[in-house]
């Protein structure tokens, strides 16, 4: 074992440790595993929610993109800001709603706003299915970052097992007291780690970032803008959208959402949060300096370009620490993902067809489905050959299928009933589905349309249609509800 | 209150809305192609018009109990 390794293996075990503190002395019920008992500050709500968001997709997919793309690598920067804009207004009505009727999940959201129990197993499901690929994403990110930092002494699968173990581990014992002091040490990390790794690169190999960015400009004439085709000017705006619209529908960041002291807390927080998405330019830095100095990785293999660049410039020791900060992006995120499925499933699905089953015997379910889920997702990570950004723009394809009725959920007055919020979501997972299995575009299903409509981001797709079906079903089954309603 | 919604739409327009009128690579400001440059500044932007918001919205004078 050489010393890269040493150092994120101390890491990892300085993160199991002090989940193990955090939860000692505290009676874990499931509100304490899953919502921290309600008591969190502004401060722990935002590292908490950025924990989330400042994945491992961030620091490896962000770069891999940078250098695999180039210009449309900007996307993730502008989604994740201008979703705080909408965080504004959207996560305090949550927030009160869940309060108010002491709401611990997403589904509970949607049993409770449209009286359903079956659209909220509908959510959980949806919940599930979407966060599959995310968690494969920070798995990939364990897998890369050990096995890069291992020098090639362990290969890839072997050390995304190694991950998955350690994830695991990590869950059973920490729930989500270990995510919050973890992510504090991971976000302290992250910042001083990426920002010195976007300003030496540069500088250290062109002199500058203007320098480096002329390079690049002359090597790959057009890269560093969004070409007139494919990645273009509307599939950013369309991509953008679809993920705004997205980001605050995971379940996580919702049981994230409920764990805030108050309401005025997101207010707050949405005002700074935007200048922390701004280490992800220091991302991009070091994947457009890795186009030159690493060429040759191409496909998947993108990701790892903010590694292989650090391993050429830098010694084994300073590695462990760059892969010991890459590691905790990963944990974090991934307990969060893995805990939320383990709970979804267990509460949210199992429970409601056995209501009788005691809290006790739920926590139970849920611990034990979480080494189940983290084989699963060991199964897809070492059987797909999809760059992280790929993973993640299929991931909220599906969990935006949740937006529209959520967000009709909101008003006073809700047109929308239980009916057309089923048809709807099932209508937007049924296209994803099919245009991920086939692989289509709006340019292959469309082939007259104009080129700026052609290069739509797909989801759109889904979205427009489980928009149009819900509102449809609904005024359809309108007189069916108020007389069912009424019956009762 | 009017004010605060067509704050939350400025963010909006001037990141997606600008986009296809600054999806260049000159001039280079702050050493960076001029489309990231510009996406940069409105991050900041975007900070600071949530500020004014914040400000501006009522309920945020009232106690944490909202």
């Amino acid at each position: 074992m050489n010393i890269s390794l040493l150092i994120i293996l101390g890491f990892l075990l300085l993160s199991i440790f002090l989940g193990i503190r955090s939860s000692k002395g505290k009676d874990m019920n499931l509100e304490q595993w899953t919502v921290g008992g309600r008591g969190f500050g502004a401060i722990f709500v935002f590292l908490l929610m950025a924990g989330e968001i400042y994945t491992t997709f961030s620091f490896l997919g962000g770069s891999g993109w940078a250098y695999g793309k180039g210009a449309p690598a900007l996307y993730v920067l502008i989604y994740i800001t201008l979703s705080y804009v909408l965080s504004y207004w959207l996560l305090p009505e949550i927030w009160k709603y869940a309060k108010e009727n002491s709401l611990m999940s997403q589904s509970d959201f949607f049993v409770s706003k449209y009286k359903s129990p079956s659209l909220g197993i509908l959510a959980a499901l949806v919940g599930v299915v979407s966060m599959i690929p995310v968690i494969v994403v920070q798995l990939k990110g364990l897998g890369i970052i050990v096995s890069e930092a291992s020098y090639g002494a362990i290969s890839m699968s072997t050390a995304v097992w190694m991950g998955a173990i350690s994830l695991t581990i990590y869950v059973m014992i920490s729930g989500i007291h270990g995510s919050v002091w973890t992510a504090v040490i991971k976000d302290i990390m992250m910042i001083v780690i990426i920002g010195f790794l976007g300003i030496y690169l540069p500088i250290h190999y062109f002199g500058g970032f203007q320098p480096m960015f002329e390079a690049v400009n002359a090597a790959k004439p057009g890269f560093l803008k969004l070409p007139e085709q494919g990645l273009s000017v509307s599939w950013f705006i369309s991509t953008v959208i679809l993920l705004v619209f997205g980001f605050y529908m995971w379940p996580q960041v919702f049981s994230a959402v409920y764990s805030a002291r108050s309401g005025k807390v997101f207010r707050k927080n949405a005002i700074i949060s935007p200048l922390y998405t701004l280490m992800l330019l220091f991302v991009f830095f070091v994947g457009f300096t890795a186009i030159l100095k690493v060429p040759g990785l191409v496909g998947a293999d993108a990701d790892l370009s903010l590694l292989r660049l650090s391993i050429e410039t830098f010694d084994p020791w300073f590695i462990g620490i760059i892969g010991g900060a890459g590691m905790l992006t990963a944990l974090v995120p991934g307990s969060m993902l893995l805990m939320s499925v383990a709970t979804l499933l267990a509460k949210n699905v199992y429970k409601e067809f056995a209501p009788t089953v005691s809290d006790r015997n739920v926590v139970r379910l849920a611990k034990f489905l979480v080494p189940v889920i983290a084989l699963i997702a060991v199964y897809f990570t070492l059987n797909g050959g999809e760059t992280m950004s790929a993973l993640i723009l299929m991931g909220y394809s599906l969990i935006t299928q949740l937006f529209p009725s959520l967000l009709f959920s909101l008003k006073k007055t809700n047109t929308i009933n239980k009916y057309g919020a089923i048809a709807g979501i099932i209508c937007g997972l049924a296209i994803v589905t099919y245009i991920t299995l086939s692989h289509s575009t709006i340019g292959t299903m469309f082939p007259s349309l104009p080129q700026a409509a052609k290069d739509l981001n797909v989801g759109i797709i889904a979205l427009a249609v489980n928009f149009f079906v819900m509102i449809t079903v609904s005024l359809a089954f309108r007189k069916l509800s108020v007389q069912l309603d009424s019956a009762k | 209150m009017k004010i605060i919604y067509i704050l939350t739409l400025v963010p909006f327009i001037g990141i997606l809305g600008f986009l296809p009128f600054v999806n260049r690579i000159e001039p280079y400001v702050l050493g960076m192609p001029f489309n990231m440059f510009w996406m940069a500044m409105w991050v900041v932007l975007t900070s600071v018009i949530l500020g004014i918001m914040y400000k501006l919205d009522p309920r945020n004078r009232e106690g944490d109990q909202e």
